[in-house]
């Protein structure tokens, strides 16, 4: 059983065969899902906590302070720590809420995270489902999770969380029409659907650089829409607190914001994902055309770090904007999405079946 | 064709009703206890009826047991933002009614003090301006500005928020060998500050559209509400006390009453940032010609007021605020009644919000620069 770190394929297909060897296929399919379901929840615990205090040390350099400096180097453990308090506080319930779905609600959510992250390419080899309409598969997936923040508003029988609901429900149905015409786009250029075949198209050249215009219009309509689908940066109207108090979690206390507030960290990963396997070659390292030597050098770095360089950039650019714009008005954001996202959008799917009729990328 | 009239019928028996909403009185953007009960429809506001006194501490009412110059510590708690301005107006009110004629060297440090206050609120306004919009790091870029104002007021009065710095005859100690320096320092390093604010907020284009014709006011409502300071004279309303009535060392400096009569959010916004430049201004032309004497002139032991009633109003960084004295001739006032900018404000809340968004609601508050204290003496 060769680890190879350059190429999980054929360590992940050894070790289907060494439990083969050793049990019932049924019983081997059970075990390895555990097994991988073990280490998403590892992931996405670990990765959240990460993201977490990312955001507070970005935001920190961003309004001239240090951002947590106390608990553990550099502030390290803050975040643990926030979390241990989170799970030790008392839950409260609104007396008049639904019960069934104020309980639901954050289970939703955190369930439409995780079945969005089962696609994800994290290096070659090292992807769970590599289905043939993977990218299908995510938008459908990842627009489950408002039907949790609608419940969540809902339930919790406050004004506040309702308009919070509501107006996330507006923001992302909308904003999921840009993300997928974006992604609609680059499907075009890629001329398939499995994630795992969209990154191999990038060997060469990523397709953010290889796509011409068209693939530039649409990165950039990705990185704001999919900044609107997670209620992030300028368009947390959902949860705006200084009009709604918190929006759709105001009644959410203790474990059950924490699964909100792990869900929106785990959401922008997927967002920054996405964007990294579409448009900046996912796991591939960055290579150009006739620069042999850097080639390989870049070459050397395993397909795992460049993954998680580019998501962290992308996430980086999320949390600025965060931190630099206000906040957009309900109004304002489906105007920005129906007048000239989706226009633009269309016009660009336009532009990019040109350039591939015309094979003006070849 | 009866079809369709019959559907026209059914959906005009659909009740949608306005809801209530009780924005406060513990809410993010009222910046205190203030309470508004807010009638919505969807996101929409049809009107909004403030309901004060949550933290009404009967200022007006302590005044009457005790003496003047005690006074001056209570205005401190009201507008705890302009605290020197109230201070001062108070002091001034003791003065003309004794006809006590105060040396230069105290009218320009009580100008300059003033300015320098203004230039704190209105730096604090411009950081929570921000956060209400949702730009959260504004609230440190101002922060930071204001940091330094109250380093200076620390060492020359003692006290960085509630100065205390008047008493009825001129100020309570000198200032501090530092001050000049400092404020200079302090000018120098802000003039490159304050295009920061602009970069950060004013220009940006979400915020423009967040302010840009949201929240009119016309000239008549706003004369007709009192609404005074900037969030008057952004509709029109030449109120600027320091213009029409001037008093300590406002006569002997130039500087622009900014006027505008667009009357909508932004312009609000704007004259505060004119605002500030002009404070810059005043203190640029008095920090270096500050007459040396006496920094207060002998006033008795106990100071009675002569009967009768004495009115003086000062320009403080939210608009006019008045003090009323009526005095029958003891040591301690008959009646004292305080005329705060924020409560005359407040009330024309509902003018200006009422048909927009809910969001436009908290943005037209924020660009009325609450400070509740004032509202609730």
């Amino acid at each position: 059983m060769g680890f190879n770190i350059y190429d999980f394929t054929e360590m992940t297909h050894n070790m289907h065969l060494w439990f083969l060897e050793r049990m019932s296929p049924a019983m081997t399919t059970v075990v390895e899902w555990t097994i991988i379901g073990v280490c998403y929840l590892l992931f996405i615990a670990l990765f959240g906590l990460f993201l977490v205090y990312a955001e507070r040390k970005v935001c920190a350099a961003f309004q001239q302070r240090l951002g947590p400096t106390r608990v553990g180097y550099w502030g390290l453990l803050q975040t643990i720590a926030d979390f241990l308090k989170l799970l030790m506080k008392e839950l409260i319930m609104p007396k008049s809420a639904d019960k069934f779905l104020y309980n639901l609600a954050p289970f939703i959510v955190m369930i439409a995270t995780f079945m969005a992250i089962a696609v994800l390419p994290f290096g070659k080899g090292l992807q769970t489902m590599d289905f043939d309409i993977g990218i299908f598969y995510v938008t459908a997936v990842s627009s489950i999770g408002v039907i949790g923040i609608l419940i969540a508003g809902w339930s919790s029988n406050n004004k506040y969380s309702l308009i919070g609901a509501m107006r996330s429900g507006a923001q992302i149905l909308s904003y999921e029409l840009s993300v997928s015409l974006s992604l609609v786009t680059m499907i075009i250029f890629a001329g398939t659907m499995q994630l795992s075949g969209i990154v191999e198209g990038q060997r060469d050249a990523w397709f953010l650089f290889k796509g011409h215009i068209p693939a530039l219009i649409a990165f950039v309509i990705f990185l704001i829409a999919g900044t609107a689908e997670t209620n992030r940066g300028p368009f947390d109207l959902a949860e705006a607190e200084s009009e709604l108090t918190a929006g759709f979690h105001t009644e959410y206390s203790g474990i059950k914001f924490a699964f909100f507030f792990l869900a929106e960290y785990i959401n922008m990963f997927i967002v920054a994902a996405m964007a990294t396997t579409v448009f900046l070659g996912g796991w591939m390292p960055l290579h150009f055309g006739s620069l042999e030597s850097f080639n390989h050098v870049m070459d050397f770095i395993p397909p795992l770090v460049w993954f998680f360089i580019k998501v962290c950039g992308v996430i980086f650019l999320i949390m600025w904007f965060k931190w630099t714009f206000p906040r957009l008005r309900v109004d304002q954001i489906l105007t920005l999405e129906w007048k000239y996202l989706l226009p633009i959008n269309l016009i660009n799917i336009l532009l990019m079946c040109l350039v591939v009729l015309t094979k003006f990328h070849l | 064709m009866s079809e369709l009239k019959e559907i026209i019928i059914s959906s005009d028996k659909i009740h949608t009703d306005q809801y209530l909403v009780n924005m406060g009185p513990q809410h993010p953007s009222t910046h205190g206890v203030l309470r508004l009960l807010v009638q919505l429809e969807g996101e929409i506001v049809h009107h909004i009826q403030p309901h004060v006194g949550y933290i009404h501490s009967g200022i007006e009412k302590m005044c009457e047991a005790i003496s003047y110059p005690q006074i001056i510590h209570l205005t401190d708690r009201m507008d705890y933002l302009s605290a020197h301005m109230n201070n001062e107006a108070v002091a001034l009110c003791v003065e003309n009614a004794l006809q006590v004629e105060v040396p230069d060297r105290v009218k320009y440090i009580r100008t300059i003090m003033d300015e320098l206050s203004r230039l704190a609120s209105h730096q604090l306004w411009w950081c929570v301006m921000g956060m209400d919009l949702g730009a959260l790091t504004t609230f440190f870029y101002g922060l930071r500005d204001r940091e330094h104002i109250l380093d200076i007021f620390e060492e020359t009065c003692g006290a960085r928020l509630t100065v205390n710095y008047n008493v009825p005859g001129g100020l309570m100690f000198d200032i501090h060998p530092n001050f000049q320096k400092r404020v200079k320092d302090f000018l120098k390093e802000f003039k490159k500050k304050l295009p920061e604010y602009d970069q950060l907020l004013s220009d940006n284009v979400i915020f423009r559209e967040r302010t840009n014709n949201i929240g009119y006011l016309s000239l008549e409502d706003a004369i007709s509400w009192g609404v005074t300071g900037p969030s008057g004279r952004g509709s029109g309303f030449s109120c600027d006390v320091r213009k029409h009535e001037p008093y300590s060392a406002y006569p002997l400096v130039q500087f622009q009453e900014k006027l505008d009569t667009k009357g909508d959010s932004f312009t609000r916004y704007k004259l505060r940032i004119d605002e500030m430049w002009e404070s810059i201004r005043i203190i640029e032309q008095l920090i270096d010609n500050i007459p040396e004497g006496d920094y207060a002139v002998k006033m008795k032991g106990v100071i009675k007021l002569p009967e009768g009633e004495f009115y003086q109003r000062v320009e403080t960084a939210r608009g006019e605020f008045g003090v009323y004295i009526i005095s029958d001739g003891k040591k301690n006032p008959y009646r004292v009644k305080f005329r705060s900018p924020g409560f005359s404000n407040l009330f024309a809340l509902n003018k200006m919000a009422a048909g927009h968004k809910i969001a436009d609601l908290v943005a037209i508050m924020s660009t009325l620069d609450l400070v509740i204290p004032d509202i609730d003496r």
